[in-house]
């Protein structure tokens, strides 16, 4: 029980390493055509999808109203997100080897920080797609834009495109939920440990009190 | 000759009156009953797969004079698709592409036509297995195997020595070999020899053959070298007859014109039972003999996107007088047509298509008339067995022409009679009718989902008319070919169904729709075509010009060709046009189709390569288009191609869009 806290700061950290291996965030776009959806996976350091073909597939959707192709390599955070995560994992491995309480509400902190900054990062990517139009484009519908939601279900033309955070998404989530947790629980049993030595020292003093 | 035609027996000259009066349209007894009205609400709701919903079942229909197949769904007869397979299809460029052309390759060069029989699913363990779907060429004697993968041909073999391959090609239960039976005796070896000299000189040959488990490429194991009767159908064992090939025989006489009246003299015709492991033992030992035989292997691979054709020149033949044991007759009565082996192994029927009876031969009863040597006669060193030994027991005055046998699950046999128009159901081991119903009209096969297996699905029945005369819409003097469809899951067959069908089906194989379903494939992979003249990336697509021979490399997405404008051509040039289809996702087709080409379109699969030839003969700008709606914008997938006079000076370029043209 004493060492939950540190147990659960280091589970938090390890959370992070599904970012490895499980998609992050998904997007799916239904369309009478696409019965079963297309989807999109969208990984710490790639972009995925049920096939090695899917984001060739959705390219082609997108060029008739002309967005721009999405094209992975080009994407600079698919490169560099990756180098912060394994940062912060690191970073939380040592927290919990510290197993200090400010440790933990820092890195839970930082990673809260990190999570919102991601989000924007990818609402932005969202806009730019979903409004920066080639002027070329085969469609042009005036005054539409085609950007999909950051979360939640979104009608776009003909299609309707869910996006919901994925397995590792959800676990560094959770990280953040740990972490915290890990604080207040240390807060806790710190307090609890500490209570009978101060009524120790307060006891002392009475005694020297009537010496 | 006019007097043969008197002795006939009373029975036959019954049959055929019978026959004539169907094929004059009238008399057909208890045709009111599968009239209109006749069909309950709950027929119509058994047969209706709702919008969206899918069948149960697939049925593979031959498209008999058609040479194709046809893909049905059971229990709506729904047709989706036709499987060029020994004809030329133009709507696939099956046979006109450059690369399928040598799918159609013989040792009588290529040939653009052929009859399609008997389709016939590969087996495991005696059940259909859903990998691959065989099929005979009757005319020019072939085999083809269909891969259920793709849906598409990928082999033909083709059979020497044989004229009419009609008892083909019946698999063996794990799909060791595939058969073929000749039906015409034929000159052995093939030879300038007058007609009359039939008796002697000519021959039946049945050939086996292999089947490699893996990759299902086939070639000729072996052949038999028989006397020249008619072989016009078979069955291979299962269970406790695996091992055995049955194929029947009519002819026996051995006569060569009139047959009509010549080869329906005898009383009793045969089966020839082959016991096959014997032959492969005999193979081992080599007492078989090489014989020069010029026949085309051709094989289509699913990396190059590209058939190749081989012909091979020689066989290896075993003749029974050197190999005891390897073939007797079972004598079976009236020309037998179909014969069927029901699903223990066990009982093999003759359907005696000249009678009123189904004869039932016992395997077990045959392997002990074997071991007792209680032989009647010997033809040629084949034993012929005494028809009391073997027959165990007569399906009695069934019916009129019975052709063919399929079983369920249950232990029934259902025979179709072609004279008297009927299904008639009947009690295997028992030997009695338990249940009839008529077709409309002339049934020739009937089949079961899995049938002729070792574990059929007895839900529906298939019948597969010879005739439909009133059944439908009249489209002039040909009228179209039909299935009907029965429930024979209660103790009465009920009709469901009529469904019109390609060509003339003949036999028809069914399967569960969940074997075929996994093991589709959506497109191909392409990073794995290996065609020589893909083209993988809009990069890659470039004009080359070897002589008066121009490649054109160009690539396929929605919705461009890449390049799409071409100048340089000359008149007399043979253009190749080399397609690969950039897609890879599933249901997205491109076809290509060039103003005056004499051959046909492209149809371009997902992943593949395909090459149309086209010999531009006047100068001018021609277009060319995608042929399949591709996209919101496949009416805009379009180019040219300039062709100039033959002594032109125009420089061969390519483009796309307003990049600078390429030299
Ligand atoms: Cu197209």
């Amino acid at each position: 029980m004493k060492r939950l806290p540190q147990i659960l700061m280091l589970l938090a950290s390890l959370l992070l390493a599904g970012l490895f291996i499980w998609p992050m965030w998904r997007i799916t776009l239904v369309a009478p055509q696409y019965p079963n959806g297309v989807t999109m996976y969208i990984y710490i350091n790639k972009i995925g999808g049920e096939s090695e073909s899917t984001l060739q597939n959705i390219n082609i959707l997108n060029h008739y109203v002309g967005m721009k192709p999405i094209v992975p390599e080009s994407i600079p955070e698919l490169q560099y997100f990756q180098w912060i995560v394994l940062g912060m994992i690191v970073l939380g491995l040592l927290a919990a080897i510290v197993n200090r309480r400010s440790a933990f509400l820092a890195w839970a902190v930082v990673m809260t920080v990190l999570a919102a900054a991601g989000l924007y990062d990818f609402y932005l990517w969202e806009y730019d797609y979903g409004h920066n139009l080639s002027p070329d484009a085969p469609i042009k519908i005036p005054g539409a834009s085609y950007q999909p939601p950051l979360i939640g279900t979104k009608t776009i033309l003909n299609f309707v495109a869910t996006s919901l955070p994925h397995t590792s998404g959800i676990m560094a989530g959770l990280a953040i939920v740990l972490a915290l947790a890990a604080w207040w629980l240390k807060g806790k049993t710190e307090s609890d440990e500490k209570a009978p030595a101060r009524r120790a020292r307060r006891a002392g003093a009475r005694v020297h009190a009537i010496a | 000759m006019k007097n043969l035609i008197v002795i006939r027996n009373l029975a036959l000259l019954f049959a055929v009156a019978a026959g004539v009066a169907l094929w004059s349209g009238c008399g057909q007894q208890g045709a009111p009953a599968g009239k209109s009205g006749a069909l309950s609400s709950s027929a119509a709701e058994k047969v209706y797969v709702a919008p969206g919903e899918k069948d149960e079942f697939y049925a593979f229909l031959s498209g008999g004079f058609s040479g194709q197949v046809s893909v049905h769904g059971l229990p709506s007869g729904r047709l989706f698709k036709i499987i060029p397979v020994f004809s030329v299809d133009a709507e696939k460029g099956y046979g006109f592409n450059e690369e399928t052309k040598a799918m159609l390759n013989t040792s009588h060069g290529f040939i653009p036509w052929d009859d399609a029989h008997h389709p016939e699913l590969s087996q495991t363990n005696g059940e259909t297995d859903g990998r691959w779907l065989f099929i005979n060429a009757n005319n020019t004697p072939r085999i083809a195997r269909i891969d259920l993968s793709t849906f598409e041909t990928v082999e033909i073999v083709e059979i020497p020595n044989s004229g009419g391959n009609h008892s083909s090609p019946f698999t063996t239960e794990n799909t060791e070999y595939v058969v073929a039976g000749t039906r015409f005796g034929v000159p052995y070896p093939q030879q300038d020899v007058p007609i009359s000299s039939y008796a002697e000189k000519f021959k039946g040959m049945l050939t086996y053959v292999k089947v490699d488990p893996e990759t299902g490429h086939m070639d000729i194991a072996f052949q038999i070298l028989l006397p020249a009767f008619d072989y016009d159908l078979a069955h291979s064992g299962k269970g406790k007859s695996h091992g055995w090939t049955f194929f029947t025989t009519y002819n026996t006489e051995q006569k060569h014109s009139l047959l009509e009246v010549a080869a329906s003299q005898r009383d009793k015709d045969f089966i020839a039972a082959v016991n096959w492991k014997k032959a492969e033992e005999y193979l081992a030992q080599g007492k078989y003999h090489e014989v020069p035989a010029r026949y085309a292997l051709n094989r289509y691979d699913d990396e190059t996107h590209m058939a190749t054709s081989t012909i091979k020149d020689k066989v290896k033949v075993l003749i029974p007088e050197e190999c005891p044991g390897m073939v007797y007759f079972l004598p079976t009565p009236k020309s037998p047509h179909g014969v069927d082996v029901d699903p223990t192994g066990e009982y093999i029927v003759g359907n005696g298509k000249l009678s009123a009876d189904l004869t039932v031969h016992s395997f077990t009863k045959m392997m002990q008339a074997i071991e007792n040597e209680s032989f009647e006669t010997v033809i040629e060193g084949i034993p012929v067995l005494k028809y009391e030994d073997v027959v165990a027991g007569v399906v009695k005055e069934a019916g009129l022409g019975p052709l063919h046998t399929e079983f369920d699950d249950r232990g029934y046999g259902y025979t179709s009679f072609f004279i008297s128009s009927e299904v008639v159901k009947w009690k295997v081991g028992t030997w009695e009718v338990v249940d009839r119903v008529p077709t409309y009209y002339s049934i020739g096969h009937l089949m079961i989902p899995g049938g002729d297996s070792r574990k059929p699905q007895g839900k529906y029945l298939v019948a597969l008319n010879k005739i439909t005369k009133d059944r439908y819409l009249p489209t002039g003097p040909e009228l179209c070919h039909a299935a009907q469809l029965y429930d024979i899951s209660g103790d009465k067959m009920e009709l469901l169904l009529d469904f019109p069908t390609m060509g003339e089906p003949h036999y028809a194989q069914g399967i569960s729709a969940d074997r075929i379903i996994p093991r589709q494939k959506k497109f191909f992979k392409l990073e794995e075509n290996k065609h020589p003249y893909a083209a993988k990336g809009e990069k890659e697509g470039r004009v080359e010009r070897k002589g008066n021979e121009v490649h054109v490399y160009m690539t396929t997405i929605r919705s461009h060709f890449a390049p799409d404008n071409i100048e340089g051509i000359k008149v007399g040039d043979k253009v190749y046009f080399h397609v690969t289809n950039l897609e890879q996702d599933w249901d997205v087709p491109h076809g290509f189709a060039i103003m005056g080409a004499n051959n046909a379109e492209l149809l371009i699969m997902p992943g593949q390569t395909e090459t149309l030839l086209w010999e531009p003969k006047a100068e001018g700008v021609y277009p060319f288009y995608c042929t399949d709606f591709c996209s919101a914008l496949h009416q805009e997938m379009q180019g040219y191609v300039r062709v100039s006079p033959r002594n032109a000076n125009v420089a061969l370029k390519w483009w796309l869009g307003e990049e600078e043209p390429v030299q």
